[in-house]
């Protein structure tokens, strides 16, 4: 996606967009709310998206409600990331039959039609694009997902409000989206409309048909600031330097102190953008003859994540706690040059006992093991 | 349509090629050698170290390393245990049977540029599969090598794979071969005990200053076996050993096999011990 200079236009109604862009043959991803959270699933025509609910999020808590009707983006992440449409949670990757000589091997492409995200957040994108350096990593890249990216179009909506679980600012990931959309979108002051950005080409295309208004000096300032006030109201964040103090404490004793509480589900990394961990399992129908191999998703919290013969090697909560942290936060950098955590705040809500990966980062970083 | 990549199309890491078994043989018991062909597409050109992912129809696919000849390029070989589901039906594979391969993967044993030096192997158990093609590349070129020595522990006299062979290899006049079991066995006239009594020995009579060592066992042994090395006065730079974590892709992307920031499938198995020598010592890491 190349920068483009386009001025920022205004849009009153974000739905106007939307059936734009199905109009022109997108199928668009957006926010719906199910089951009292928001989910990100294929917009109908006619769907409506979410206008008027904001979330309240906390340790192991996240309440979807009502909140003031004419603000269209006031809630921020849900249980659900981008990455199950990008990286599905259960995907076909080839299939064998049995042939007179031996068998055949098919591999198996899924349907993905262009698709618009729209609604992803800053830290979404960042997330994204730490998952797009795990997929091509230099020697091998996944087919499915380099397709499935190129196929997408993302309409970034840039957050005006953080919940409490919140701590992009700190990652250095949001809450204002700089790169990495076609599309993004600021909510202005309610009923005033929203600010549209153009980061692509093909952006530009979608937004030119739309004859929109164009912004002025002040709308732009205004959406900075909204963002800024995001930002500004976060009350978490990341303790610098994480990297290389988790490195120097695979020892301490706070991970034993968490593992206490920690119930060892994985919800975590499930509920987190990045993790980007799987299994296979192959599938055989009853006469045997034909078989499937399947991708899903898994977490470094099972035990049987580090079986080999003998036994799984982390056995303990507290190692597989550490496997957890020490990957988000230090050796991913070492890994691929970013840090696997952006700050999106879903380990900490979606954990059912609420364990906080700020709080357990700060704990160890100001109670470092001494060095032999 | 089978997996064979068609041109111009990428092809997918996840897919595996069919190879068919030209020969299988059992080694002892519960383990088996095969030597494959490629059915689609061409053979596999690899280095002594990498492994393969082998597909056996309908049960699964596993990490198998490379036991043959890395010179010769007309044959792929594997030695299996079994284990469990899958390598039970690998090691169960027959002359005409199919097979899946995707490979080859990971890093190597960097026996070339140990050239001129006295290379010390330490195996234990299966782990002379994986340093098999190491140690020919050894003997075929030995007298680029200032010394060859193999210490080779199993459990029992019955647990030694490639026997016959490591006999021919020790009735060269230019090996020192030392063959140790835990627990001997009636008619067992070797050594009893474990590979670092033996290291230690065949230690003292070689220049550490000239010493490369290749380890591959089970961990406990390498890092004793790294322990003797280091006591001995040999630099843990010129110390190799290769790891092995549960693996569900070798291509990075599953990230079963991550051992701190290194996926062993690609960054591994093959390690400068110290680069792994902290790590080994950590707990359930
Ligand atoms: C780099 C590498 C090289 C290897 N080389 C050889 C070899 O040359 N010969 C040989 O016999 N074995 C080798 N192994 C071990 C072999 O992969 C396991 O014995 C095999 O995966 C067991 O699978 P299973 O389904 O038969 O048994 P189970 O014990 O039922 O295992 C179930 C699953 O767990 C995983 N798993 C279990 N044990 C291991 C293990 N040790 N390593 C990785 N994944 C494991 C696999 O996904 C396996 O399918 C190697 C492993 C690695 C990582
Ligand atoms: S580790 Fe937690 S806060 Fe960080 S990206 Fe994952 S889910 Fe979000
Ligand atoms: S934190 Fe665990 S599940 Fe997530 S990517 Fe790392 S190893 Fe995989
Ligand atoms: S085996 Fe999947 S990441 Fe190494």
């Amino acid at each position: 996606m190349s920068a483009s200079p386009a001025p920022a236009l205004l849009i009153d109604d974000p739905a106007v967009l939307v059936e734009a862009l199905q109009r022109q043959g997108w199928r668009v991803i957006g926010p719906q709310a199910r089951d009292g959270a928001i989910t990100y699933d294929p917009l109908t025509p006619g769907a409506t998206l979410p206008k008027g609910l904001t979330d309240t999020q906390e340790g192991g808590h996240y309440r979807l409600g009502a909140g003031d009707p004419g603000r269209w983006f006031d809630y921020v992440v849900g249980p659900q990331s981008w990455k199950k449409h990008l990286f599905p949670s259960r995907q076909k990757l080839w299939e064998a039959s049995r042939t007179d000589d031996g068998f055949a091997v098919t591999p198996v492409q899924d349907d993905y039609p262009k698709t618009a995200f729209f609604g992803v957040r800053a830290c979404e994108i960042a997330a994204m694009e730490v998952q797009d350096r795990v997929f091509d990593n230099g020697d091998f890249a996944d087919p499915g997902y380099g397709r499935r990216r190129a196929a997408t179009l993302i309409v970034a909506v840039n957050c005006t409000r953080a919940a409490a679980t919140c701590f992009c600012a700190s990652m250095q990931t949001g809450p204002r989206a700089k790169a990495g959309f076609d599309i993004a979108l600021t909510e202005l002051a309610t009923g005033t409309g929203l600010l549209v950005e153009v980061g692509s080409d093909r952006g530009a295309e979608i937004v030119d048909g739309l004859d929109l208004p164009r912004a002025n000096a002040a709308h732009r300032a205004e959406a900075e600031a909204a963002s800024a006030a995001a930002a500004a109201m976060q009350t978490r964040a990341m303790p610098p330097g994480m990297a290389g103090v988790l490195a120097a404490n695979l020892d301490h004793p706070q991970w034993q102190v968490v593992a206490d509480a920690c119930l060892s589900c994985g919800n975590c990394t499930m509920a987190c953008p990045t993790c980007f961990c799987s299994d296979v399992e192959d599938v055989n129908d009853l006469s045997g003859d034909h078989t499937e191999r399947w991708r899903t998703w898994d977490s470094c919290f099972t035990v049987d994540f580090t079986y080999v013969h003998g036994g799984a090697v982390r056995r303990s909560t507290a190692s597989r706690y550490r496997q957890w942290m020490t990957h988000k936060l230090s050796s991913w950098e070492a890994q691929f040059g970013t840090s696997g955590c952006v700050g999106c705040g879903r380990c900490i809500a979606w954990c059912p006992v609420g364990i906080d990966i700020t709080a357990e980062a700060a704990a160890i970083a100001a109670s470092p093991v001494p060095k032999e | 349509m089978t997996a064979m990549p068609k041109p111009g199309a990428m092809p997918d890491p996840m897919v595996p090629r069919r190879f068919r078994v030209r020969k299988a043989w059992d080694e002892i018991d519960g383990v088996a050698t095969m030597e494959l062909d490629p059915v689609d597409g061409p053979q596999i050109a690899f280095q002594p170290g990498q492994f393969n992912m082998l597909y056996a129809f309908g049960v699964g696919e596993i990490a198998v390393s490379i036991s043959g000849d890395a010179a010769r390029a007309d044959t792929l070989t594997h030695t299996t245990r079994a284990v469990g589901a899958v390598s039970t039906a690998i090691t169960r594979l027959k002359a005409g049977d199919m097979v899946g391969v995707r490979g080859p993967f990971g890093s190597a044993w960097p026996i070339a540029e140990q050239e001129g030096r006295h290379i010390v192997f330490v195996a234990g158990g299966l782990g002379l599969a994986p340093l098999r093609p190491a140690i020919y590349h050894v003997l075929n070129n030995r007298d680029r090598y200032a010394g060859f020595t193999l210490v080779y522990g199993a459990r029992s006299p019955s647990e030694l794979v490639f026997a016959d062979e490591v006999k021919d290899w020790k009735s060269r006049f230019d090996t020192e071969i030392e063959v140790t079991v835990d627990h001997a066995a009636p008619g067992w006239t070797g050594h009893v005990g474990v590979v670092t009594t033996w290291l230690d020995k065949t230690l003292l009579t070689v220049d550490p200053a000239t010493v490369s060592a290749f380890m591959c066992g089970p961990e406990i042994m390498m890092r004793f076996s790294a322990a003797s090395l280091a006591n001995a006065g040999v630099a843990a730079e010129r110390q190799f050993v290769s790891l092995e974590r549960n693996m569900k892709c070798a291509i990075g992307f599953c990230g079963h096999c991550q051992y701190g920031a290194d996926f062993i499938c690609r960054d591994g198995p093959v390690f400068r011990y110290d680069a792994v020598a902290a790590r080994l010592k950590l707990k359930e890491f």
